[in-house]
Formats: structure tokens, C-alpha cells, sequence
């Protein structure tokens, strides 16, 4: 059943959205939270157990450092406090998926507390951009379950499989979590904003590199709590959340469609029920999953198995040595290093480009060329063939070497997309690409001169055109003279030669 | 003949090292033992004779090729059944796990393995170790060598009883709130709890791991000292062990003396409602330690009166969360509902719990779910680990004026199986001495002083002393062991009655 929804912006007349985000990050480390097993994605399953993430009886956990320290470092990326004295708790509840049937997480006692994060908005009237301080209430560290694969069944799901199957090499991979604080006054753009945040929140973990960040992986998954209250007043409403939504788009159109379905039910004069739901990638809806309810207790209690994690200050100070340049910063050092449009800038920003295009300018191309290159033609086919731009095996010092043949003189542009051609075929670099392919313009003026006295002597009509002062019919004849030299010719060089004549 | 049964582990370890035997045959000695009395005793759950066989053949070689062994090599060894061992059979005295076996060593268990001692068998305890008798097994009780009628102590009844009973020279227990004292105790063998972190817990199947403690079940204190040296030590598979060397128990135990030593009589704890004849050798044990030297003080530690209520709320709470993984789904038992074609997996765990787990493990566990649950768990949870403060700071408060504190181990000797079984308060009742050391992470031993006037049974004199100081217990427990010893002129066990033969007699 689906249920009814009220026009966005309608909803938004009659209501203020309030949002909380709970971002669930893998952590990159190389073995898992509390053992030494291996964390790589992939591989065949229960190949990376032991009998400590298998919660065997006896197997006790051991916190691992290098995690801790990812911790810290993205709670000083977030402008956040670090807890000198923190500590485990076991979160209690049945979970199949779960060798102890309890998760080993920070409940009252998180590594991080208190901190923000800017991220850049529309702004309202939509003409031009501001930043939007989303505050965070903690962030904690605790361990990932196991998955299930339900065999049998139609749907993949639990309900009519025949048996289930269980793979525990995800059991116990580090987490962290972060908690925002109600995310207030966003107005029509919460949607937006929440995006604007994971993006943002992505390119820090990315900036730290403390996680893989990849979203379809389900190394970062966001939990949305939206919840409605009439314009105008202060007391926050009853929330729902809308669990382990995984891709920027999904989590703007996730907080969308809760607004406007919980608008209609109030509209209706309807409560909310506090629960959690399921967001539906294909038809765009949520829908109800488990009630919440008191009878979610998780009995949190210490973990007596581990000692607290009470960081050294002087680790902490080390670590904060370690920080990269904030990604909104660096951003708009590169942008402002290379010249780029704001609209240029936002366009290399969206196919995910910037560290590309500063690996090309390292290896010598032009800003403007390695944008065209990178937001362009590779950009298009990968767009195009559903693949990414690394997939091509085209690399930074590739485009550089492009860039710098076109440059040079040696190329034009629809010579140098064949020779990308050859390269994603694996032919080898630019410049051996181009000698196989017999691709270079000509530069003997000789012969291009003699092509275009012959052209010019073939079409007599434009020749005319020209002499008469309508300029633009001379791309005719340059394109005749391009025919005739079979598109080894320099364009611009052809053009000065046929005005120089005929002018 | 030399009978290898009757000897200590340091003595049984000398003539080892003198050539004058071998482990196999010392190991042989002690399985033929076990064959003779484990039928009335039922100390083991599991023997495995041709494991300890291979061990000791192997302690054999290495010595004869001149190789450098531990002290304790050869020397054969029983372990509590809690404890997980590679390839043996591992069930916490319960039906849940029964025919478990785990594919990995408890550090402790590693430990003995590479001190070249022969693993003789599993012994018999309380299921998850949640008892005071060895009544709780769900494999049947253990019997205490000295009347068979009786309990062994628990729930580590099967290692003491192993030791009492010569089966074994030396056994691992494990001690949550006196599972290694208390069955020492109605016994007439040594039982030491190391300070908590002194000995890895890792392969130990957990009760409540704020408490738990592996240590040594022994015939004499040096021999508990020798034991305690193998095992002890910093595990990093731990994160509360403790990182620092062990301490020097096997120095103080041949030093055994306690001249100058400031001995603490616990006033809360001396005998009041405590049996005549325990109260009696109690007084007399003291006044042996004041004649060598010491100087004896009474102290008070009024929040001990509410350890036991402490203990109580914080064993079953983390119980209930350390047994939530018996679930049916991975190893151990699986039961199916009866009557139900396809039943969820909350269904079959159910089952399982339900056919798996005994009467007094269900009660704790309800117990603790109820105590953690969110409204009740700062009134019971929360009040119980304030209390757990408070006596520690009582501790603290009481090792600022002496060198260590004394006991009698447990309120009376053993009890009649049965007795007290339909009665679980008090059964309780019977760790009230020593579970402060648990809920304070001190260190604690019994050592036999006695058999009460009474019943001719034996009685423990327990030591406490600060976290880390383990070597005063030794200290202080091999002087009153000296002492002891002198008067009756030879070890307590050589009083126990002859076991051979009993099962005819039944
Ligand atoms: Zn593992």
C-alpha cells in the first residue's frame, strides 16, 4: 500500500522539517575492531573469521588502536572534543547476523562529542550559495554485523526462503558513527542539506582517508530521522527513521518524500508513529519496518571485557598534526589556482574530478585542458558506458601527455579523441598511440598551401562570398581543405591562409 | 613402590628432573587413579588419556635429548571445563554445549601445553560455573573425596575434588566469587584467585567477566605458586590483563614467613553465624601466625555486609549478556520446537534455551535481564557496581594499616548433596567471604587449617591481600601451611578417608 503524500512545497507552508543524520562509516583499517582478522571487501565468505569476531565462547575482543586513532582524527576534522575517558558498552539484542547477540558500541561514554561541520547550500532565493553549520552531537566507535543471504525465497528476503546463510567476514569491521544534533531551520532545503552534508561528510572521510567511502559498498550508510511541526512553533515532533539509505541522491529524495508523506497524515489529522522505514530506491517511496517502542531495550551496560580508551593528549596533539586541508578549503584554493568559473569549478566538483585535474596540472597539462579533458570526453563515455573514469586506465600523466601534443601543435582535437580512443585500447601512451596511428597535422605550409589554392580554385562561388566580406563562408572551404589533407591540417592555420588570400 | 599420587608437584617435579621417573609414568599413575576412584568422585567430565600419554612422552624425549624445561614439566594437570582446549571436548558443565569442541587453546590452557604438562581431562562444575556445590552440572554432581555424601564445593568442585582425591596433582579452576577458595575449602586443598588481570582470561568460557579468574587448585601453597608462575603473566588477547611480570609467588612461598607481618582480622567477617568448629580453627590458625611472628589487628569493612547483594545483581547482568550467544545457531545444541513445521529463529532458540540451559542458569539469567533493563538499571545495576566501589575503598582503607586480611573461607564445611539445593539464598550464603575479593579484584587463597570438631571435616583459612601483591598470600599461606603441618605432623589429605573400594561399599 502506498501512502498518500502531500505536494512538497505545500507541506512546507504548514510545516518546519526537523532532521537528525546518523552517518554509519566503515572505517579503511586493515583488520577489524577487536581482532586481527583481515577487513578486505570481497572475499569468499568466512574466509576472514576468527574466534573472536565469531564470538566464540571464551574469545575476548581487543580494542584496535589504529581505529581508535581514525576516530580522533575525524572528530578534529569536525571541530569536535575528544573525550579523554571513554568506553565501550554492549548494545543487547538478538540479531542472527550477530555472533553474540550483543554489538560492542559507545553508548553514553563516545570518543567525540560536540563539533560541526560547514557545508554549502543554495541559498534560499537560489542565487548563489551559503554555508549551513550542521552540528554534531558525538561521534562513537563500535563494531559492523555479520550479513545474511536468505536462499530460496522469490525476494531474496527471509519471508519464504528455504534456508539462510550467514557470512561473518563483515562481523566486527570498525564503524564509526556520527550523530548530528537536530538540524533545524533548513526550511524547504532540508532535503538538500542533508545531501550537502553526507557529500561534504564523504570528502572529509575521504580527505582523512580513514574510510573507502563507497557508498554502494555500504561503507557509508545514513540513517534519516525527519519529523514535522507546525510553522511557528518550537516543540519537535514525532520522528521517523529511515534507515541505511546509500547513495547522495537517495538521502535528498528520502528526507523529500518523508515531508511530504508525514504532511499528509498530519494534514489528515493523523499521528506520526515513531518507527523505522524502509527506503525503496526504485519507486521512491519509504515504507513502515519495525514500531519503536519500549520494548527496544537494548540493556547497555559497560563492556567488562575491554578497558576504556582514555587517549594519550599528546596522541591526540599528533594526530591533529596529521589533518589534511579541509576539502571546502583546498577546494577553493585549487579553484582560484586554475582560474575556473564557479561554474567550472562546480562542474569538476560534480564528476568528481579535483584530485584528478591536480595530477594532471602536476604532470604538466594546463588547467583548461586537463578540465576539458577529465569533465569532457572521459567524463561522457564513462557517464555513458556506467563506468567510472579510473575504470579506463587512463591516468593523470596521460592527459598531461595529451594536453601537451594539442598544446604543441602536434594534435587537433578530433586527432587527439582518437588517440584517447587508442589509449583506453590499451594501445599505450598519447605520443605512441599518435605514431601508430599515422596522426599529425601537417606542417609542411607547402602542402597546405597548395591545398588551399586548390580549393579556392574548385569553389569559385565562395571564394567570392569571402572576398566580399562574409567571413563565415570560409569554414566551407577550410573544411575542404581539411578533406583534402584528410584531417591532418591545422584549422586555424588553414583559416589564416584562405583570409590572407582572399582579403 | 613410589606412589607418583601422593606426592606434591614440586616433589613429583624433582624426581622427574632427578631422572628417578618419567612423566609417562607419573601420567600413567594418575590415570590409573582416576580409573580406580573417578566412578564415586565424578571429578572429571572427560578424560583424556591418550592425549596426556602423548604429552608426556613427549616431556620424556625432550628431557632425555637435554632440552631446558619448566620447572612443572611433566608434571600432569586437570582443567576446569570451562576453560576452551583444542580438539577436547569443552562444555561449561553444560547440556548446551555439550560435545562442543572449540578449535582453539584458552591462553591458559596454551600455557600448560607449553610448559609440557599433560592435559588429564575436563573437570566437572557448576553449569556456567553458577553455583556453590557442583549440584548444578548438568552432567551430575561432583562427590568431595572426604564423604561422598557430600558436595565438593563449587562450582569449580571438580578441580579440588580431582586434587583432594589424588587424582590429579595440580588443577585449573576458575574464580568468580570463590569458585577456587570455596571448594578448597570443604576439601582440604589450597585454592588461589590471582588479583584480576593476573591470569589471561582469554579461552575462558565467561560468567561475569568483571569477576572471573582462572587460577591454581593445589595440594600445597608452593605448588600453587609454581602453577601460578606458569600460567600467570600479560596476555595480549586480554585487554585487562595486567602488563607487568608476575609476581614473585614462588620467592615468598619458600620464604614462608610472616614475621613483622600485619595480619588484618575482617571483624564483618570473622565467624559471626559462622559453624563453631570453622569459627574455632579460624581463632586457632590466627594465633599459630602470631606465634611466628605476627602482628594482628581487627579490621573493620562495613560495606562487605552488602557484597553479596552486589554480587548478586552485577554476576547475573553480565551473565545474561555473556549467554546470549548460546543461541542455537552456530555450534552446540540446536532443538526445534515441538510441533512447529518452520520455525522462526526466535523460535529455535527458544527451544534450544529452553532444553539447554538448567534451572539456576534460566533464574540468573532472568535475574540480570531484569536488573540491566533501562528503569531498573540504576536501581540495581548502577546501586551494585557503587557498592563494588565502596569496597574496594574498604579494601584500600584496610591494606593502608596491614599487610594482608584473613577469613575463614567459607561459613561451614561441606553440606550434604542436596541440602541446599531447593534453597538457592543459602546457597548464596556460601561465597559471603569471599566474593568481596572478586567485586575489588584482589587477590585471594584458602589453604586448609583444619577439620572442624563437629563433623571431622576440613575447613579453610582464607588470605587477601592488595591487587598485584599476590606473593603476601603465598608468603603468609606457606608459614600458616608450616605451621599447620608440624602439628598434625604431615598434609591434611593423608587424614582423608581411603576411596578405593568405596564403590563396592555402596
Ligand atoms: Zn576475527
Amino acid at each position: 500500500m502506498t501512502d498518500a503524500v502531500v505536494d512538497y512545497d505545500e507541506a512546507l507552508q504548514t510545516y518546519d522539517p526537523v532532521m537528525g543524520l546518523e552517518v554509519h562509516v566503515e572505517l579503511n583499517t586493515k583488520t577489524k575492531m577487536f581482532c586481527g582478522c583481515s577487513t578486505v571487501f570481497g572475499a569468499e565468505p568466512n574466509s576472514q573469521v576468527c574466534p573472536v569476531c565469531l564470538g566464540l565462547p571464551g574469545a575476548l575482543p581487543v580494542v584496535n588502536a589504529s581505529a581508535v586513532e581514525s576516530a580522533i582524527r575525524l572528530g578534529l576534522a569536525l571541530h569536535g572534543s575528544i573525550a579523554d575517558w571513554s568506553r565501550f558498552a554492549r548494545k543487547n539484542y538478538f540479531y542472527p547476523d550477530m555472533p553474540k547477540n550483543f554489538q560492542t558500541s559507545q553508548y553514553d561514554e563516545p570518543i567525540v562529542y560536540d563539533g560541526y561541520l560547514d557545508v554549502e547550500v543554495p541559498t534560499e532565493s537560489g542565487d548563489g550559495t551559503e554555508v549551513f553549520r550542521v552540528e554534531i552531537e558525538r561521534a562513537h566507535m563500535e563494531e559492523d554485523t555479520g550479513k545474511s543471504l536468505h536462499v530460496g525465497g522469490a525476494t531474496g528476503r527471509i519471508q519464504g526462503a528455504e534456508y539462510s546463510l550467514v557470512d561473518y567476514n563483515r562481523a566486527g569491521i570498525p564503524l564509526i558513527e556520527i550523530v548530528t544534533k537536530p538540524i533545524v531551520g533548513a526550511g524547504s532545503r532540508a532535503p538538500q542539506i542533508a545531501r550537502a552534508y553526507v557529500a561534504a561528510l564523504r570528502d572529509l572521510l575521504k580527505a582523512l582517508d580513514i574510510s573507502d567511502v563507497k557508498m554502494e559498498q555500504g561503507s557509508v550508510r545514513c540513517d534519516a530521522n525527519v519529523s514535522l511541526r507546525p510553522v511557528g512553533t518550537d516543540k519537535f515532533g514525532t520522528r521517523t527513521e529511515t534507515k541505511n539509505v546509500n547513495s547522495l541522491r537517495s538521502i535528498e529524495r528520502a528526507v523529500r518524500y518523508e515531508i511530504s508523506r508525514q504532511a499528509a497524515v498530519l494534514d489528515a489529522g493523523g499521528t506520526i508513529t515513531q518507527e523505522t522505514r524502509h527506503w525503496h530506491e526504485d519507486t521512491g517511496i519509504t515504507t513502515a519496518g519495525r514500531p519503536k517502542s519500549d520494548a527496544d531495550d537494548y540493556r547497555y551496560f559497560p563492556e567488562p571485557d575491554l578497558v576504556p580508551v582514555a587517549p594519550a593528549p599528546a596522541l591526540v596533539e599528533k594526530l591533529d598534526e596529521t589533518l589534511p586541508e579541509p576539502p571546502a578549503q583546498r577546494r577553493k584554493r585549487l579553484q582560484s589556482d586554475w582560474g575556473y568559473s564557479d561554474l567550472e569549478m562546480r562542474d569538476v566538483i560534480n564528476a568528481g574530478a579535483v584530485d584528478l585535474i591536480e595530477q594532471t596540472v602536476a604532470a604538466g597539462a594546463s588547467p583548461a585542458g586537463a578540465r576539458k579533458w577529465w569533465t569532457g570526453e572521459l567524463a561522457r563515455r564513462a557517464n555513458a558506458e556506467g563506468k567510472t573514469v579510473e575504470d579506463f586506465g587512463v591516468t593523470p600523466a596521460y592527459v598531461a601527455e595529451l594536453d601537451g601534443l594539442v598544446k604543441g601543435g602536434r594534435l587537433n582535437d578530433s586527432m587527439a579523441r582518437q588517440v584517447l580512443e587508442g589509449v583506453i585500447a590499451g594501445e599505450g601512451a598519447p605520443t605512441a598511440v599518435a605514431d601508430a596511428r599515422g596522426l599529425e597535422l601537417v606542417q609542411d605550409d607547402g602542402a597546405l598551401e597548395a591545398a588551399v589554392d586548390k580549393v579556392i580554385a574548385a569553389n569559385p562561388d565562395v571564394a567570392e562570398k569571402v572576398r566580399g566580406g562574409k567571413l563565415n563562408a570560409a569554414g566551407a572551404l577550410i573544411g575542404q581543405v581539411m578533406k583534402e589533407l584528410k584531417g591532418q591540417a591545422d584549422a586555424a592555420k588553414a583559416r589564416e591562409l584562405i583570409l590572407a588570400k582572399l582579403t | 613402590m613410589t606412589d607418583y599420587t601422593r606426592m606434591t608437584a614440586a616433589d613429583i617435579a624433582a624426581a622427574l628432573a632427578a631422572g628417578e621417573t618419567t612423566s609417562v609414568e607419573v601420567t600413567q599413575a594418575h590415570l590409573d587413579r582416576i580409573a580406580e576412584v573417578d566412578g564415586d568422585v565424578h571429578a572429571f567430565l572427560q578424560v583424556d588419556a591418550e592425549g596426556a600419554l602423548a604429552t608426556a612422552r613427549a616431556v620424556d624425549e625432550a628431557r632425555a635429548a637435554g632440552q631446558e624445561l619448566g620447572p612443572l614439566a611433566g608434571v600432569p594437570i586437570a582443567v576446569k571445563d570451562v576453560l576452551a582446549t583444542e580438539g577436547l571436548t569443552t562444555t561449561a558443565g553444560s547440556k548446551i554445549l555439550e560435545g562442543w569442541v572449540p578449535p582453539y587453546d584458552a591462553t591458559v590452557v596454551a600455557k600448560l601445553r607449553a610448559a609440557g604438562m599433560p592435559i588429564l581431562g575436563k573437570t566437572n562444575m557448576d553449569e556456567f560455573a553458577m553455583g556453590s556445590s557442583t549440584e548444578h552440572s548438568a552432567y551430575g554432581p561432583t562427590h568431595n573425596p572426604w564423604d561422598l555424601d557430600r558436595i565438593p564445593g563449587g562450582s569449580g568442585g571438580g578441580s579440588s575434588a580431582a586434587v583432594a582425591a589424588f587424582e590429579a596433582p595440580l588443577a585449573i579452576g576458575t574464580d568468580t566469587g570463590g569458585s577456587i577458595r570455596q571448594p578448597a575449602a570443604v576439601t582440604g586443598t589450597v585454592g588461589t584467585k590471582p588479583t584480576y588481570g593476573g591470569v589471561s582470561r582469554y579461552g575462558l568460557i565467561a560468567l561475569a567477566s568483571s569477576l572471573d579468574q582462572a587460577g591454581p587448585c593445589t595440594r600445597s601453597v608452593l605448588d600453587a605458586a609454581l602453577l601460578h608462575e606458569v600460567i600467570g603473566g600479560h596476555d595480549v588477547m586480554d585487554s585487562t590483563s595486567i602488563d607487568a611480570p608476575v609476581p614473585p609467588v614462588v620467592e615468598a612461598a619458600r620464604k614462608a614467613d610472616v614475621k613483622g607481618l600485619k595480619i588484618g582480622v575482617i571483624k564483618e567477617i570473622s565467624g559471626e553465624g559462622f559453624q563453631p568448629g570453622v569459627k574455632q580453627l579460624f581463632d586457632e590458625s590466627v594465633q599459630l601466625l602470631v606465634d611466628r611472628g605476627a602482628e594482628v589487628v581487627e579490621i573493620s569493612c562495613p560495606s562487605f555486609e552488602k557484597g553479596l547483594a552486589a554480587y548478586y545483581l552485577i554476576l547475573p547482568s553480565e551473565a545474561s549478556s555473556n549467554l546470549a550467544k548460546f543461541d542455537g545457531m552456530r555450534y552446540g545444541l540446536r532443538v526445534g520446537p515441538e510441533g512447529v513445521a518452520s520455525p522462526s529463529a526466535e523460535q529455535v532458540m527458544a527451544a534450544t534455551r529452553d532444553a539447554g540451559f538448567g534451572d539456576e542458569v534460566k533464574r540468573r539469567i532472568i535475574l540480570g535481564t531484569y536488573a540491566l533493563s533501562a528503569g531498573y538499571y540504576d536501581a540495581y545495576y548502577g546501586q551494585a557496581q557503587k557498592v563494588r566501589t565502596l569496597i574496594a575503598r574498604d579494601f584500600a582503607a584496610a591494606y593502608e594499616k596491614v599487610d594482608v586480611l584473613v577469613t575463614p573461607t567459607a561459613p561451614t564445611t561441606a553440606f550434604k548433596l542436596g541440602e541446599k539445593l531447593d534453597d538457592p539464598m543459602a546457597m548464596y550464603l556460601n561465597d559471603v567471604a569471599t566474593i568481596p575479593a572478586n567485586l575489588a579484584g584482589v587477590p585471594g587463597m584458602s589453604i586448609p587449617n583444619g577439620l572442624a570438631s563437629e563433623d571431622g571435616l576440613p575447613s579453610g583459612f582464607q588470605i587477601l591481600a592488595p591487587a598485584t601483591k599476590d606473593e603476601r598470600l603465598y608468603q603468609v599461606g606457606a608459614a600458616l601451611e608450616a605451621a599447620l603441618q608440624e602439628k598434625w605432623g604431615g598434609p591434611i589429605l593423608a587424614q582423608a578417608p581411603e576411596l578405593a573400594g568405596k564403590a563396592d561399599a555402596r
